[in-house]
């Protein structure tokens, strides 16, 4: 990035699409056809994919990190489970919007506690206030069906058109374009004056706050947006499995998604999808290879990761040949990188 | 009134058992900036150590202590040593998953070679059971674990306070800068304090197997209360989590006994309003990195 | 930043290129698969282990093929999260075409798969979850587990026979603990018995001392305890602790707090423990010490109650197979298990043609120590007893 470029160019051209960008949505249409006796997985990833983008735009572009962010899917997902079960809103995309609502007035109330305090305090927080709902959830059996999960939740065909099927093809369709909108909106979303005063504040809250930035409006703003899109991953999860139970507000749900977007980067919005992609792959393969001890290798994965440094694992992969070829043109060249402590 | 004091010792024991656990913890995050979720992983290797000896080999449960905390230490230092010590750098989500994938990694070799049944140490007759202290029923269990944790906690704050290595550590959680300018091996107290927070975890984890119960998913399943005694006391003293595990055993035990309807929700709601309250814990300072 | 991007999203391509080649399934002719649906990791994690080993054994003893048939067993981890168990029936069924789904660690798994199993029409074999509603879901589900109102009822009318007056009350607050105290305290109270305390332990629950010292205070004859498998152990000792064993309160309750695979470790605090169940590694028939040394001889541990359900699960599939000649579709299979009944570890058993749960005795026991260890020792039955929280209906 040279000097004489001003911000404002520097935040078109990131505002610009790339071919990457378009290949990858390209491939996402594609995988409709490729995969198709894969659909479940890939709803999954859809669903993941939307949550961990939910959160990128909370922890890569404001700087609040959570570790309750199930409490948003778990609202979603009761939210059209309910809808569904007492016939409410029959319409799965309108009950998609009212789950997303439900629980971003959850974030928006919440918000009031999460964005003071430190990191740490903030996990905490997020933490105790989705082990709160998981408890009321249990505790309101006559509504959420306790432990046993919802039951009787039937999804009518969206828009009245099409029906969910077996194979899940409707279900992940319906999902990929959901995700694919609301993309759009984050892209918007964080590519507008308010996206760039998040990073201001993310970078330094007291300069922020001096050059005229309502910091604790921006940040509930914020909060509040990624608590509506966690709701409507929840309750695409809700729609596409016919499921609500206690587990969608659960700890490990809410640190799997942590893990999904560290895997894929934050602050690019691709982080959340590519890292649902890749941690799903990876759990898929190492559980049908051993379904007892697959956990051991996630965390192998894991620690390979942070110990061998993403960009370089990246770098690595792609452009192995090329990589190795430097190294073999400029032996000498290449000084030792210190940063991780594998070779 | 006798089963109030009853609940009182109770919630003693249980926040004192709490404070061995996790104050290793509140160490290497205040000391280091580190956030180590695999802390709960030397717990479980601790009580492992101990279960193995006193069941196996038929080592006395007081020799398994010890060597349990000495053997948790061990590991935390090689372990220190040869990976977490080039981490200290990095950003903490980096560490958030290199040591979740430690505890995965964790769980799942215990689970291997320990098998996935929770596992009980066979106690002596002589901690089995209540003794009458003064009209109030006592378990002899948590009585020891209240006299253990009690000399430890003295201990701790008597190394803090009087002893060079105290000092020296003190002045490396102040500012590891200035104290590495002040001549201070930052990096060798570093690696002591972070065996010690191990061991110390470890003499938790054979402690607590009696009482929290123990198999290869103690580090997931603990994690949380762990954070919260580290978040509630904050992490730059030893006091603050200590005073911060008495105050949840207590708030825990009583709120269960009283209103057990709402059992489940005192230690989350109790961590909340203070957080809420003060969002650097209890005893925190507006943290200086 | 910028160029890590774009790093990262062509990896990302590439990576699914890739995996295209791995998502393929391969099927194979004159089989009968069986998906095995069971938590193998998480908090669950011992139920589908001991699952999986019965299963194995079972095919050990009796062999791989059954009329002609070669039996293909797929195991599968869901970790006890309903999504997962859906998912992966789903593939199971349409992906790998298994002709059978099984396990169910837990019942929301089970529920989950449900509609499934009705709308492929494959059996769904429900080996552990043991809540009542189960088999009302779906008219492919057969069930070789047991329900909790079976051994809670008959706890409830046994303790009203037996003198005991005053009961408090200890069990977790979930679907599970609710239905046990439910039918014990219907049958206990219908018996003349009064409840003086009833508390709910939160499920993720470390410390009972608390709730035990409530128990204490309330001085009843007995406490009923239900608690998930794991935290029985716990729960027992810490009632040691407490000196609940020596002020004369005797411990009554379900047979799955008394687990044979952990009964050992427990101590002799669970000395004199009363619980009702269907299994007991102490069982004195022919069968059951064979099973039990056979067991032990594989996996060096002492087979708990869910390994006996999923022995018995694998036979029920064995011998509806036998029935059928091989033929594996859902509506003869269903038809074949329904009303089947034959000699388990546990005692004769069988499955109801109506509501295809299972009927079978339920063992009064008692904790007793013989050469050194302890075992359930059973002393009086109840025979053929179905799922009282269906019988009501």
């Amino acid at each position: 990035m040279t000097a004489e470029r001003t911000v404002g160019d520097l935040a078109l051209a990131r505002a610009r699409w790339g071919w990457t960008e378009i290949a990858f949505w390209l491939f996402a249409v594609a995988s409709i056809f490729l995969f198709s006796d894969r659909y479940l997985i890939l709803t999954e990833m859809a669903w993941l994919g939307l949550f961990a983008l939910s959160l990128d735009l909370i922890l890569g572009y404001a700087g609040i990190v959570s570790l309750g962010h199930a409490a948003f899917f778990g609202v979603g997902a009761y939210s059209a489970g309910l809808l569904a079960v007492h016939g409410i809103i029959k319409e799965p995309v309108l009950a998609l919007l009212v789950a997303g609502l439900a629980a971003m007035v959850l974030g928006f109330v919440t918000s009031f506690l999460v964005i003071r305090g430190s990191e740490l305090s903030q996990l905490m927080v997020t933490l105790g206030i989705a082990l709160l709902l998981r408890e009321l959830a249990n505790k309101f059996s006559n509504i959420t069906g306790g432990f046993d999960g919802l039951q009787g939740i039937s999804i009518d065909p969206i828009l009245g058109l099409f029906a969910f099927d077996l194979y899940g093809k409707t279900g992940y369709i319906y999902c990929l374009v959901v995700l694919f909108v609301l993309f759009l909106l984050a892209r918007r979303i964080v590519n507008s004056p308010f996206g760039l005063s998040l990073r201001a504040i993310r970078n330094n809250p007291l300069r922020a706050a001096a050059i005229g930035i309502p910091v604790n409006r921006r940040l509930i703003a914020i909060y509040t947006i990624s608590a509506f899109y966690a709701g409507i991953a929840g309750a695409l999860f809700t729609q596409t499995t016919a499921l609500a139970s206690l587990d969608v507000f659960s700890f490990e749900r809410s640190a799997d998604l942590l893990l999904v977007l560290v895997i894929g980067g934050t602050g690019y919005l691709y982080g959340g999808l590519i890292g649902a992609v890749v941690f799903r792959i990876l759990q898929d393969v190492f559980s049908s290879w051993t379904p007892q001890f697959w956990q051991f290798w996630i965390g192998l994965v894991l620690v390979l990761i942070v110990l061998i440094g993403r960009d370089r694992m990246y770098r690595g992969v792609l452009w192995l040949p090329r990589y190795l070829f430097q190294l073999f043109r400029k032996a000498h060249a290449k000084p030792a990188v210190s940063d991780g402590g594998a070779p | 009134m006798t089963s109030l004091f009853t609940i009182l010792f109770d919630g003693v024991a249980y926040g004192m058992l709490l404070f061995v656990l996790a104050c290793g913890l509140a160490v290497t995050l205040g000391l280091m900036n580190f956030v180590n979720l695999a802390h709960g992983a030397f717990a479980m290797a601790g009580g492992y150590i101990c279960a193995v000896l006193v069941n196996n080999s038929g080592v006395p449960f007081f020799v398994a202590l010890p060597i349990a905390f000495v053997a948790s230490a061990l590991i935390g230092l090689v372990m220190e040593q040869s990976l977490y010590k080039h981490l200290y750098h990095r950003s903490p989500l980096d560490q958030v998953l290199f040591t979740i994938g430690l505890v995965f990694m964790s769980v799942t070799a215990v689970d291997y070679i320990m098998g996935s049944s929770q596992i009980f140490i066979h106690l002596p007759d002589v901690l089995q059971g209540q003794v009458n202290l003064f009209g109030i029923g006592v378990g002899r269990y948590r009585l020891m674990i209240i006299v253990i944790c009690g000399l430890l906690t003295l201990g701790l704050q008597l190394i803090l306070a009087k002893t060079r290595f105290g000092s020296r550590l003190r002045a490396a959680v102040d500012d590891p800068r200035a104290a590495s300018g002040l001549g201070i091996n930052v990096p060798q107290v570093f690696a002591l304090t972070f065996a010690f927070g191990s061991g110390l975890a470890g003499l938790g984890g054979a402690l607590g197997a009696e009482v929290l119960g123990l198999d290869p998913y103690f580090p997931l399943k603990f994690m949380i209360y762990f954070l919260i005694v580290v978040t509630v006391g904050g992490s730059s003293t030893i006091t603050g989590p200590f005073l911060a595990s008495l105050l949840l055993g207590i708030a825990d035990v009583a709120g269960k006994y009283y209103v057990p309807k709402l059992g489940a929700f005192v230690i989350y709601t109790v961590m909340i309003v203070i957080l809420i309250w003060k969002p650097n814990g209890l005893f925190g300072r507006t943290a200086a990195r | 930043m910028f160029i890590r991007t774009k790093t990262a999203l062509r990896l990302a391509i590439g990576a699914a290129l890739a995996s295209a080649v791995a998502f393929t399934a391969a099927q194979a002719q004159d089989t009968v698969k069986i998906g095995l649906i069971v938590p193998m990791t998480g908090g669950q994690a011992s139920t589908g282990k001991q699952l999986d080993n019965a299963v194995k054994l079972y095919m050990q003893q009796h062999g791989d093929t059954v009329a002609g048939k070669k039996i293909e067993v797929i195991l599968k981890d869901d970790a006890a999260l309903p999504d997962n168990t859906k998912r992966l029936a789903q593939e199971l069924i349409v992906n790998d075409k298994v002709n059978i789904i099984a396990g169910f660690g837990v019942t929301p798994a089970a529920l989950a798969a449900a509609p499934l199993a009705t709308q492929a029409k494959v059996p769904e074999v429900v080996m552990v979850a043991g809540t009542s509603i189960i088999t009302e879901k779906s008219p492919y589900i057969v069930r070789t587990s047991f329900t909790l109102p079976q051994s809670a009822a008959i706890m409830g009318d046994w303790a009203a026979k037996n003198g005991i007056k005053k009961v408090a009350t200890l069990t977790s607050d979930y679907a599970p603990g609710n239905d046990a105290l439910k039918f014990f305290k219907d049958h206990f109270t219908a018996g003349g018995g009064q409840i003086v305390e009833e508390v709910k332990t939160p499920l993720a629950n470390p410390d009972f001392a608390p709730f035990l010292q409530r128990m204490k205070d309330a001085k009843p004859d007995a406490i009923f305890i239900f608690v998930p498998a794991g935290q029985g152990g716990n729960l027992m000792k810490q009632y040691a602790e407490r000196g609940l064993d020596k002020s004369g309160i005797k411990v009554i309750g379900t047979g799955d707090v008394m687990d044979d695979d952990l009964l050992n470790g427990m101590g002799d605090a669970v000395l004199g423990a009363v619980t009702a169940h269907n299994y007991s590694a102490a069982h004195p028939s022919q069968m059951n010490k064979d099973f039990v040394a056979a067991y032990k001889k594989a996996y060096n541990a002492r087979p708990g109650f869910v390994a006996v359900f999923g022995y018995d699960g694998m036979h029920l599939i064995y011998e509806a197979l036998k029935k059928t000649g091989g033929k594996a579709d859902g509506d003869s299979l269903i038809a074949a298990m329904k009303g089947m009944s034959w000699e388990s570890p546990r005692g004769p058993i069988s499955i109801d043609p109506e509501t295809r749960d299972i009927v079978q005795n339920i063992y009064m026991r008692k904790v007793e120590k013989k050469d050194g260890e302890l075992w359930n020792v059973e002393f009086e039955t109840f025979k053929d007893v179905k799922d009282p929280g269906k019988a009501k209906k």
